[in-house]
């Protein structure tokens, strides 16, 4: 069983240089980045520390920069798509946080492995409950095809630290990532840092 | 009446004759996580979270089940006990469909509690997703088998406290399943008064009311105890 609780060696070390931060959006509802966005001004003193190299509410880059510090994977790993991104940032990220139910438990977008399979998905989706134009969505290379089984990210990447929550409060989101600025690990335990849901 | 007396964690405790290793730990001031018990029910020391540790070596015992015994020496929160106690509820999440998100009882649910106490950040076993259903067929409440941990509160509550007994416990291994009466329709069940109880004591989002909806419910897990002490000691704590 990998279980790997950070350690201060793990955690950033750059206090005077800026923190390269990079968040993710895997699947998921993009609810964890809306809560991240509710720092408010909070993300001045962010600003100022870290540089943010890639993100979906920050950044326009489409591929994943090396040399990430710290990286934020908001999502379950439920397509192909999901899963090379998965693998990509973690060989260019020092630290991965799984931030979020569905990068921790899979949560609401894991409720598909319920059923057998993608096809099953699919079908069920796109054909049994369709009011018009039932069809299963085919386009190789372009719409990403499903995984057998939507998984939570530490079964795809070895994470260094989980931030659950649906979505984790900003205020969470702030006693977590605060200390990792200035190279500490966070102290994740009682009900305002681990409860989830 | 007489007293026995014992160590918690080197602690000396009193506690009255046929009182539980519980009862010993919460008189030396150590809260154990519990899940299944419930005052004022009959233990069955389901979970296994309240496990502890007897200073003379052997097998771990459930405190909520084991009488306290004079010159016991018992250990409450070991380095292995605090594994197991980690394992056990990581078990129960990887073993039902337990998605907080949208349970109806997200912020008021024993299991998040106690995810919380043992420092639970996640599940290193794999979900397994299991095959459950909702059993919508009493006019007031529901039974989402999805979200049933097998602590059998309802099962006790409705036998001991209502004298209905429309719950049990059939099947075994994972097919294990909480059934009313003979395994029918809850809603066709003559013997439930409806008193609600059972939703009451529920630790998780299983037995619910169906007016509420995500994050709703609020149970009364303490209705037990209170309907005990008023019948057996003629005390209305909450007048």
């Amino acid at each position: 069983m990998p279980d790997t609780p950070p350690s201060p060696a793990d955690a950033p070390a750059a206090v005077s240089a800026k923190l390269r931060l990079a968040t993710v959006w895997l699947a998921g509802c993009s609810g964890c980045h809306m809560s991240f966005l509710d720092l408010d001004e909070f993300l001045f003193d962010l600003a100022e520390r870290a540089e943010v190299v890639f993100s979906p509410v920050a950044s326009d880059l489409k591929a994943f920069p090396e040399n990430v510090d710290l990286c934020l994977v908001e999502g379950a790993v439920a397509n192909v798509d999901n899963l090379e991104l998965a693998l990509t940032l973690r060989q260019h990220s020092r630290m991965v946080v799984s931030f979020g139910d569905c990068a921790v438990t899979a949560n609401v977008p894991g409720l598909r492995n319920l059923l057998t399979g993608p096809e099953a998905v699919l079908e069920r989706g796109y054909v049994e409950l369709a009011d018009s134009g039932a069809q299963l969505p085919h386009a190789p290379g372009i719409v990403p095809e499903l995984l057998e089984k939507v998984l939570p990210l530490h079964e795809v990447i070895p994470v260094d630290l989980y931030l659950p929550g649906c979505p984790p409060s900003a205020e969470r989101i702030r006693a977590a990532i605060e200390p990792l600025l200035h190279g500490q690990p966070p102290r994740m335990e009682g009900a305002s840092m681990l409860r989830f849901g | 009446m007489s007293v026995v007396t014992l160590r918690v964690n080197g602690q000396e405790v009193a506690v009255p004759a046929g009182a539980s290793l519980l009862e010993a730990a919460r008189a030396a001031g150590v809260e154990l996580p519990t899940l299944c018990h419930l005052e004022g029910l009959t233990p069955v020391g389901a979970c296994r979270l309240c496990l502890v540790a007897p200073e003379a070596g052997g097998r771990l015992l459930p405190a909520c089940a084991t009488e306290a015994a004079e010159g016991m020496a018992i250990r409450t929160d070991t380095e292995e006990l605090q594994r197991y106690r980690r394992m056990a509820v990581e078990l129960f999440f990887a073993e039902g469909n337990h998605v907080c998100a949208f349970c109806v009882a997200n912020g008021d649910c024993e299991l998040q509690d106690v995810a919380v106490a043992v420092g639970m950040d996640h599940s290193r076993f794999p979900y397994r997703y299991p095959h459950r259903h909702v059993d919508a067929s009493h006019p007031q409440f529901a039974l989402d088998h999805h979200r049933c941990i097998l602590c059998t509160r309802c099962v006790r509550v409705c036998d001991e406290i209502e004298g209905a007994h429309v719950w049990d416990v059939a099947m075994r291994g994972s097919q294990c399943t909480i059934i009313a009466g003979l395994d029918e329709p809850w809603g066709d069940v003559e013997a439930c008064t409806s008193c609600g109880k059972c939703v009451d004591v529920c630790p998780t989002g299983a037995l619910f009311r169906k007016e509420d909806t995500t994050a709703e419910k609020h149970p009364h897990a303490e209705r037990a105890e209170l309907l005990r002490r008023a019948r057996e000691q003629h005390q209305w704590s909450n007048q």
